[in-house]
């Protein structure tokens, strides 16, 4: 007999489960290592708490109301929980604060290849510790969980997303057209990027420059080639790169154009890539405003991955096969 | 190093065939095996395979292949709908001009069938191989529409009285005249786009900004 389970759900059995028990036990020590605690939150919030965050590019798959009316979301991302309860919990603690979490998350996502509804997903939050060293912090605890686990191949993209709006800012972009151009960016649609730009009245240098600047990815020597505009947050990149172990900087490909769609990030923004998996399978960054919104205004950062996407990239990464590798 | 810097290109069989083909030539590519041979698929000593061109995104998308070639009605087709929801998960680099078409709404020609059944019916019946670009221009446009998902010759709908109108893909326009029909409205321009994956597009970025530079400058 067959009974169906939701889609983009499924079953994990024994086998299976014995391995990702692997990986969290790997990720777990680690983040214990560097003295992030676990947490858990309930799996339902208040629409209205987790409305906060960023509803829309966070993509709540599933909405219930309670006896009261009440309307609940299933948590789309730990972040925003863990911001909650840093306010609500922690009002005058001394800081910084680090938490860890292995969590299920939920999102209305297509479902596809390690994109399932509801994912498993490993992170730790840093908060009230500032840029550099905060950024610096995550990344090396990052570096350290993947390394924990043994995936051999991953690079981590570095950017700052703040760079394309202070460059657009420093251009004259019309305010008016801003958020068209930063739309196709985060879709990743260069095309429409260079469409959108000659409707825009700026000189030919900045529209080169608003079409070049964020195709730029590659080793720390990008830094130092970056335009003017764009000069203070490829700054912020460079000293988090000066606090950072070389094990730790040599897997970095920085990344003038790295957007992460979720509207919270303010600074640094990060993701995690393997060749053995076509998608990244984690990312993180600062989000400096959002602990703000739930009343105690404190600089933050933190990063998740999934787990499910690290087990596929494993396995890829030992059999020598999937995705890139060819 | 190959002519392609070693990456493997998803190239779409069909309308888009021959001048893609055209343009990995001359690149310096070895094409004259994937020219001939129209039954092989994988051609893994120059790094090509060979795809419906609605295939090229879910390829690309998972990794199978770094690049590929596309046209912009499928990816617009395959695009969710709304804010926030993305489309396929890669990066559209380059319009390479060719493959050039029009997305139209038509129906037979006459007094529009279309116009008198949105005044009589508030409703009009419209055939498509396209139900997402169909559904999301008729809303945008603030009519009432039934979109009838076809996978073979969209003209035939609205002859048969199945439909009011059809939105299809023309390039000539041709195959709308011999059947009848006449464009009503444009909806937009395709024309063939060079995609990459996320992933291939950070841990390749010199092989693939180095075949870009080259498209460009060709």
């Amino acid at each position: 007999v067959i009974h169906s389970i939701p889609s983009g759900t499924r079953d994990v059995l024994p086998d299976e489960t014995r391995e990702v028990r692997a990986i969290t036990d790997a990720l777990r020590e680690v983040f214990e290592h560097h003295h992030y605690g676990e947490v858990y939150t309930p799996a339902l919030e208040y629409e209205s708490v987790l409305a906060r965050g960023d509803m829309a590019e966070a993509q709540p798959a599933y909405r219930v109301f309670d006896e009261t009316g009440a309307a609940l979301v299933l948590r789309s991302d730990m972040t925003v929980p863990i911001a909650r309860v840093v306010a609500t919990r922690y009002p005058t603690s001394e800081l910084p604060l680090r938490f860890c979490y292995l969590a299920h998350c939920y999102r209305g996502v297509r479902p596809a290849r390690g994109q399932p509804r509801e994912m498993l997903q490993a992170g730790i939050e840093l908060i009230g510790s500032a840029a550099p060293q905060g950024t610096a912090e995550a990344l090396t605890v990052l570096c350290a969980a993947l390394d924990a686990v043994g995936l051999e191949g991953y690079r981590i993209g570095f950017g700052d997303a703040s760079l394309y709006p202070a460059l657009m800012a420093s251009l004259q972009v019309p305010e008016s057209s801003r958020p068209l151009l930063l739309d196709a960016l985060t879709h990743r649609d260069f095309v429409g990027l260079e469409h959108e730009l000659e409707g825009i009245a700026v000189s030919s240098q900045a529209r080169e420059l608003l079409l070049s600047v964020p195709q730029r990815r590659g080793g720390p020597e990008i830094l130092s080639g970056a335009p003017q505009p764009a000069a203070s947050a490829v700054e912020g990149m460079r000293l988090v790169h000066e606090l950072l172990a070389d094990q730790v900087a040599q897997r970095i490909i920085f990344d003038f154009g790295l957007v992460r769609s979720i509207g919270y990030y303010t600074g640094a923004v990060f993701e995690v890539y393997d060749p053995a998996l076509g998608t990244p399978i984690g990312g993180g960054g600062r989000y400096d405003d959002l602990l703000g919104r739930f009343g105690r205004s404190l600089p933050a950062v933190g990063f998740a991955l999934g787990v499910d996407r690290l087990h596929i990239a494993l396995a890829g990464e030992e059999r020598g096969t999937g995705a890139l590798l060819r | 190093m190959s002519p392609t810097n070693g990456l493997t290109i998803a190239v779409p069989r069909g309308a888009l065939f021959t001048e893609t083909v055209d343009m990995l030539a001359g690149l310096g590519l070895d094409t004259a095996e994937l020219r001939v041979n129209d039954r092989k698929l994988l051609f893994k000593e120059i790094g090509v395979i060979t795809m419906r061109p609605s295939d090229v995104p879910t390829y690309v998308e998972a990794g199978a292949a770094d690049l590929g070639v596309t046209g912009k009605d499928v990816l617009l087709e395959q695009a969710a709908h709304g804010p926030g929801k993305g489309g396929r998960g890669v990066y559209e680099l380059l319009d390479l001009g060719y493959g050039r078409c029009t997305m139209v709404l038509a129906s037979k020609a006459g007094p529009d069938p279309a116009v008198e059944a949105l005044r009589r019916l508030g409703v009009m019946r419209v055939a498509t191989k396209y139900p997402r670009i169909a559904s999301r221009h008729l809303e945008e446009t603030g009519r009432q529409a039934e979109i009838v998902e076809v996978k073979g010759s969209v003209e035939l709908a609205p002859l048969t009285g199945m439909v009011e109108a059809i939105v299809d893909l023309t390039a000539t326009g041709t195959t709308l005249r011999e059947n009848n029909l006449v464009v009503r409205e444009e909806i937009l321009v395709c024309t063939a786009r060079m995609i990459a994956n996320p992933v291939a597009h950070k841990l390749k970025a010199a092989q693939i900004d180095d075949l870009l530079g080259r498209l460009r400058a060709a």
